[in-house]
């Protein structure tokens, strides 16, 4: 494989999306964790630069890098945590739950190197965020609505379901 | 071949975020770890919108919608938490046993 500059950029990306979601994994502190996973967020927004996605890099940062990982905190500050993350209930537990995940793991990799995906080179005049936004509002214009919607009943069901009960 | 390095990718993503759905005992980090799992399956959606068998753009619009979709899935997911603790006073996701046979 020849050395580009699009496959340094994947190889070093990739390294700290993995990086920080392995981190999370073993971070005993809630904290800790917390900011792991929004390093992994930051990460995929670089993944998607290298695939053209600019609009949806910078939807990434703005929404998961920064909405989630604060929603993520202030769930973490409402309730009341021991320090330390305790280890799972029973020894085998953790044990069976790694040979499930990479048995999943392993069938997924083994589909993927087996498909043959012969996709043809992109024309990149076609992405962009003026494309992008065209489609979004002539396209795709009802389900873009239905977002909205989607959203307004999430905020109301959310503001309901944590507010206190009066008795 | 580029394709199957961002699948894998993913699938590295997918499969830690499973592990840690299946292990975490508080219910703020299983939140996470979905979490994570979206976002492998976001990257699944712009590889394709770039090097599928028909590029165009409709990957890159699918994943703007599930990016709002879950947003909203950790709004609603934060305050069931809230409306959960005040009720059991624990984060434990093992504590939450109250519907147990």
């Amino acid at each position: 494989m020849n050395l580009t500059g699009e496959f340094v950029a994947f190889f070093i990306l990739s390294v700290m999306a993995i990086g920080g979601a392995v981190f999370m994994i073993n971070f005993t502190r809630v904290i800790h964790m917390a900011l792991a996973l929004a390093f992994t967020f930051f990460s995929i927004a670089g993944i998607y630069l290298l695939l053209n996605a600019e609009f949806v890099a910078v939807i990434q940062v703005l929404i998961y890098t920064g909405a989630v990982s604060i929603l993520m905190l202030f769930g973490i500050m409402l309730t009341k945590h021991r320090d330390e993350e305790k280890g799972s209930i029973a020894p085998w537990h953790s044990v069976l739950s790694f040979i499930a995940a990479g048995a999943f793991f392993g069938i997924v990799m083994w589909i993927i190197y087996r498909t043959p995906i012969a996709g043809e080179q992109v024309d990149l005049k076609q992405f962009g965020v003026a494309r992008l936004g065209e489609a979004v509002f002539k396209q795709y214009v009802i389900p873009f609505e239905l977002a909205s919607v989607l959203l307004l009943v999430a905020l109301v069901g959310a503001v309901i379901l944590a507010k206190k009960e009066e008795r | 071949m580029y394709l199957t390095s961002y699948l894998a990718l993913a699938a590295i993503l997918f499969s830690i975020g499973l592990y840690g759905v299946l292990t975490k005992r508080n219910a703020v980090m299983v939140l996470f770890c979905i979490e994570l799992m979206l976002n492998a399956v976001n990257i699944n959606l712009i590889a394709f919108s770039k090097f599928g068998l028909f590029p165009n753009l409709t990957g890159q619009i699918f994943t703007l919608f599930t990016i709002t979709v879950a947003a909203a899935e950790a709004a609603v997911g934060i305050a069931i938490l809230i409306a959960l603790y005040r009720n059991k006073e624990t984060a434990e996701a093992d504590q939450y046993n109250s519907m147990k046979g």
